[in-house]
């Protein structure tokens, strides 16, 4: 064990800068939004901020632009994160074990290059691909199927703006955990004539479980608040066709002055993403802090 | 050679396919994957072509970006009409357009990472080196405070810093993206601290030096890595980061590249894309040769290895 030397107040004062900053600009706002969530509070710059109780969340409740957005998000997550990003990157992973050095450095440099690329140009670079004129179509004009992507089919479009951006994370994540996995096992299952699906489903999932369930929430996490590359893409668009909660959300308090509005929808984002990082702190083992 | 290795059995995963080659029982040269059962001919061929298709994807949303920067006149096609210049990078290389928002993101992501990583270390120390049931608790709550949506309390915290008229403040974006930044790279930065050995403290503390001393005549040498990963993640993070200068800062003249590229988009997007596409790359450019020389550095997933321990 570790012999303590520094006195006590040192080790308290360490925190203090930490503290400080975490308390003023992180818990701060925090205590704030659940406060303003009950409030009138508008962009329109009138001194009066009345307590409306939880009339933003009977406004919430009935309106049903609020729930087409939560569904939107829904399936943005789903879509992009749980299905997209995290089993492509496993796939990935998957594929690349035991390849060559240069296999691995083609696939996984584009797949990380994805990633590396700030958020507004990862949405240009898809608002030009899935353009009307842009290169998808280019390519599927030989076969008759192109179309203004970005108009017909927006949320699809979105969806895998963000897999194309996201993968890499899950794929960095599996290619450590299936290093982890002892060969010999799949040697063994194989010489007992196991099929690559039976080794993959019996061995390497089980053995990776945790891997993949702290995945799966630390992208649902990310995936859920996602704002720059929506609405640069789309701007919740056509319509509210792509208006997830976080674009909805600064929609009605940007451009209709509803910050109250606003800030009580931010508020059930954070509940919900306050649950699913409850449920990831839960997997990780006391012993491993 | 090929004897000792014979009789030692399974060579080592990291042994050279020669040093191999010598084992009196032959044995696969590759680790089994799964969905490529090894040496058969349609199945590796698949997993071929799977992974060209892969590259191809992921590949091809870059090629407007690449080809309409270096075509004057270019649109939103990826069409390649063989005339090549730099002239975009020219029209777009003046102190309005590139200099000054890419100061302003250098000044935003430096001063963000800058006070991450003081603060940081600071508070990882006590974290690391006294195990206490309040340290337990507090990582408990520095990971839960990881997990939390920050852009879904943009709302909120632009009420609050319109109140405290601190809206249009760059020292006030800093502390703000720092203090959003500062759970994750707690995290990082005690799982760094926690590979220096006590022991080599031990002996300075019984030299007479200090915690503070110790911190930073021991332990902070031995963490350059560990400081370089953190600086670096926050950095490339908070430069890419859209919306929360988006909302706090309104003054053009201090808005970082992440935003003005969004409003050059937006407003002269559709009469110059090569200009934007070159805009693009050269705002892309220092993250990429960041990242791509921290993986140099050390090893590919190394960055992650602190964050994820599943």
């Amino acid at each position: 064990m570790t012999t303590a030397t520094a006195p006590r107040a040192a080790r308290i004062g360490a925190f203090v800068p930490a503290l400080l900053l975490l308390g003023v600009f992180f818990a701060g706002p925090l205590v704030w939004s659940v406060y303003s969530a009950f409030t009138d509070v508008a962009l329109t710059g009138s001194a009066s901020v009345d307590f409306v109780g939880v009339d933003n969340f009977t406004t919430m409740w009935k309106d049903a632009q609020f729930w087409n957005s939560l569904w939107l998000t829904l399936i943005f997550v789903v879509g992009s994160a749980v299905i997209g990003q995290n089993t492509l990157g496993l796939l990935i992973a998957l594929l690349l074990r035991g390849r060559g050095k240069a296999a691995r450095a083609l696939v996984s440099g584009l797949v990380i290059a994805a990633w590396t690329v700030p958020e507004t140009v990862a949405a240009f670079c898809w608002y030009s691909y899935l353009h009307r004129d842009g290169t998808l179509n280019g390519i599927l004009g030989w076969f008759g199927l192109s179309q203004n992507w970005l108009y017909t089919a927006p949320m699809l479009a979105v969806i895998l703006a963000n897999v194309w951006r996201g993968t890499a994370f899950s794929m960095l994540v599996y290619q450590a955990a299936l290093n982890d996995v002892p060969p010999d096992l799949h040697e063994a299952a194989a010489v007992d004539g196991a099929s690559a699906w039976q080794r993959l489903r019996r061995i390497t999932l089980p053995l990776i479980r945790r891997s993949i369930v702290s995945n799966l929430m630390l992208i649902t996490l990310q995936t859920l608040a996602s704002f720059g590359l929506i609405y640069v893409m789309t701007k919740g668009g056509p319509g509210n066709k792509s208006s997830t909660t976080p674009i909805y959300m600064y929609q009605e308090s940007f451009q209709f002055y509803k910050l109250g509005y606003g800030t009580a929808m931010a508020l059930v984002l954070l509940v919900i993403g306050a649950i699913f990082s409850l449920i990831y702190v839960r997997l990780i083992k006391v012993d491993d802090l | 050679m090929s004897e000792t290795i014979a009789q030692r059995g399974a060579p080592p995963p990291g042994t050279p396919p020669q040093a191999r080659a010598g084992a009196r029982r032959p044995r696969r040269t590759r680790p089994t994957a799964d969905l490529t059962a090894p040496g058969r001919g349609p199945t590796r061929i698949a997993v071929w072509i799977a992974l060209l298709a892969i590259a191809i994807a992921f590949f091809l949303p870059f090629l407007w970006l690449l080809v309409a920067s270096i075509q004057p006149g270019a649109a939103l096609s990826a069409r390649i009409n063989w005339t090549f210049s730099f002239r975009n990078f020219a029209d777009v290389l003046n102190a309005e357009t590139v200099y000054r928002p890419m100061l302003n993101s250098l000044i935003i992501s430096g001063g963000t990472a800058l006070i991450t990583v003081l603060a940081a270390t600071f508070a990882a120390y006590p974290l690391s080196r006294y195990h206490s049931r309040f340290g337990r608790i507090l990582m408990y709550g520095i990971l839960f405070a990881t997990g939390l949506p920050i852009t879904a309390i943009m709302v909120p915290v632009y009420t609050m810093y319109s109140r405290f008229n601190l809206t249009d403040s760059v020292p006030a974006l800093i502390l703000f993206m720092a203090a959003s930044s500062l759970p994750f790279a707690i995290w990082m930065m005690k799982n760094f601290m926690d590979g220096v050995p006590v022991e080599l403290e031990e002996a300075a503390w019984t030299d007479g030096a200090g915690w503070l001393q110790s911190l930073r005549r021991i332990i902070l040498p031995l963490m350059v890595p560990g400081l370089t990963v953190v600086f670096v993640f926050t950095f490339v993070l908070q430069w890419g980061n859209f919306f929360v200068p988006f909302i706090l800062l309104q003054a053009p003249e201090s808005q970082p590249a992440s935003v003005t590229i969004y409003t050059f988009f937006s407003t002269y997007g559709q009469v110059a894309y090569g200009q934007l596409a070159a805009f693009a790359i050269l705002y892309t450019a220092p993250v990429v040769l960041m990242y791509s020389g921290l993986s140099r550095v050390f090893s590919g997933a190394f960055s992650l290895t602190g964050a994820v321990k599943g």
